[in-house]
């Protein structure tokens, strides 16, 4: 057998020291915006009744995490968006695998959703509360329709863009319909399937607030709401903070996920 | 024990007289547009046969048809079955076709894998491919880490590891560099001549169909049929290198050229 040339060594997959320098900018420039704001408040360059300095808000996190009324709105918000996900995630990425493979099924829905996607997902909030009443369901309805579109959307784009040539080799090597759907269009679709899913959170994120506001008792969404009926500003900003937070934090998960579930990916 | 042996030179003796691929009268339609016209050609079994056109010649509608990813608008085509258990065909593709998502190793696995094969078999089969193709260092990279080249030992290997009646080859090594090519055109032939298999393979280069093959079929332009049949007798194993300096290689590769001159010309003059 024949040596292998070097053109043909193993490439390294990604160079330690420049992603390290790209997170620590990462860090950095939230970091220095939060420090501006803090002196811009602290001398009165900035009206604090609107926008109040980042250490009085902190302040007040720690006031309502104390009281633990924080930690209540933020794990009901929480567990309405985990069941909005899975409601409305799981159904979309079986139905997008179907359409992508077959062009009866894509030419039946396809039209649907183009036609429901460009309608604003907040403006369906008062229908919601209508059909499922002011309870659970409605704020967990309202998270899975946004999260379905996005999903549905991405798997289905992605198993078409599928290489047709793979499609040739499943056919060729005697792959069954389940092994086609398992060994070729799945995992062929993943990455398009993880990026649905991330557009479909943040989706969902949007509209567990505005669903909260409008129509509940609890949340963070209606924490937010109350602190503006109340006029309180730190309140109100502390809520913002919080929901930033789960959808940083969301999206370093999912890119986590992403990295564990698709090895193959050059990056 | 000496029952067996008997049934076994029956059937050799038997499959060595039939060919392994019979093409009858085949032809194949687009609508208006004749692809293949009443093409015929037996292929023998343990054969290496190439066959040789220019683009558009109808070669890989032809293989794909063998393969069954495409049928035939009529006439037929017939492969004989030496044992029940053993895949029909299988197909070393052009460019990229192993899998993204999968490790080199169970790239290589694939088609045992759908066959239901058991464990110890798959591990023992693949193992042995890879050692052959110089991928067992690299059986958990993803392809994204490898090469042209050995993407396409991976093809490779993942095709003889099936062990399939006939191996079809659709211009495997065509986006190769010069010096890549030659290796894995020496490499093929060391890992073909472990069995010899039949194979039926497309190339559009003149030289790498003389290197490679026993009987070289030119094709003709639209519609495709057989314009001639050229055996090649140069005794195998073969050194491409020293072969280059023979006359043998030189008045084949010359009178192949002579042939297939006209049919280049004439797909020119339709594409332009």
């Amino acid at each position: 057998m024949s040596t292998i040339s070097a053109a043909e060594r193993v490439s390294p997959r990604w160079q330690l020291s420049s992603r390290g320098y790209e997170r620590l900018i990462n860090l950095a420039s939230p970091i220095s915006l939060l420090l501006l704001w803090e002196l811009a408040a602290q001398f009165g360059l900035i009206d604090t009744r609107f926008f109040p300095a980042p250490s009085t808000i902190l302040r007040k996190l720690f006031a309502l995490v104390h009281s633990g009324e924080l930690l209540r709105h933020t794990l009901t918000s929480l567990e309405r968006l985990f069941w909005g996900v899975v409601l409305g995630g799981l159904p979309a990425l079986v139905l997008g695998l179907f359409m992508g493979l077959n062009r009866l099924l894509r030419a039946i829905i396809e039209p649907l959703i183009a036609a429901i996607y460009p309608i604003p997902k907040s403006s369906i909030v008062p229908l919601a509360l209508l059909v499922f009443g002011l309870g659970e369901s409605s704020k967990i309805f309202m998270v899975a329709v946004g999260v379905f579109f996005p999903v549905v959307i991405n798997t289905t784009t992605g198993v078409c863009e599928i290489n047709k040539i793979y499609v040739d080799v499943g056919k060729n090597f005697e792959a069954s319909r389940w092994n086609t759907f398992c060994t070729i269009a799945l995992p062929g679709a993943l990455p398009f399937i993880m990026t649905g899913i991330r557009l479909g959170i943040g989706m969902g994120l949007v509209l567990i607030a505005v669903a909260e506001m409008i129509g509940a008792k609890s949340g963070l969404g209606f924490m937010i709401w109350n602190a503006w009926e109340t006029f309180s500003v730190e309140k109100m900003y502390v809520g913002l903070f919080v929901i930033a937070m789960i959808g940083v934090t969301l999206t370093l998960l999912l890119q986590e996920l992403e990295r564990i579930l698709i090895p193959w990916r050059a990056t | 024990m000496s029952k067996r042996a008997v049934v076994a030179r029956a059937e050799s003796q038997e499959l060595r007289c039939k060919p392994a691929i019979r093409i009858h009268k085949l032809a194949k339609q687009f609508g208006s547009l004749i692809v293949l016209d009443t093409l015929s050609i037996d292929v023998m079994p343990g054969e290496f046969f190439v066959i040789v056109g220019p683009s558009g010649c109808g070669k890989t509608t032809l293989l794909r048809i063998l393969a069954g990813l495409d049928s035939a608008s009529s006439g037929k085509v017939e492969i004989a079955v030496s044992a029940s258990d053993r895949p029909l065909n299988r197909m070393i593709f052009q460019g990229e076709s192993i899998f993204p998502w999968m490790t080199v190793w169970d790239n290589a696995a694939y088609g045992l894998r759908m066959r239901g094969a058991p464990t110890a078999h798959i591990k023992e089969i693949v193992g042995h491919y890879l050692d052959r193709t110089g991928l067992t260092r690299f059986a958990k990279a993803y392809p994204h880490q490898l090469s042209g080249g050995m993407k396409q030992r991976v093809s490779i290997a993942r095709a003889f590891a099936n062990d399939p009646q006939i191996l079809l080859m659709d211009e495997p090594f065509s986006a190769l560099d010069a010096q890549n090519k030659v290796q894995l055109q020496e490499e093929l032939l060391r890992i073909w001549e472990e069995d010899r298999k039949t194979v039926v393979f497309i190339t559009h280069s003149v030289e790498e169909a003389v290197l490679l093959a026993d009987r070289i079929m030119v094709m003709t332009v639209q519609p495709g049929k057989v314009k001639a049949i050229v055996p090649v007798p140069i005794a195998r194993p073969r050194d491409f290198i020293e072969l280059q300096r023979t006359s043998a290689y030189g008045e084949l590769v010359h009178r192949i050229w002579s042939s297939l001159r006209q049919e280049v010309l004439h797909a020119r003059d339709q594409s332009g």
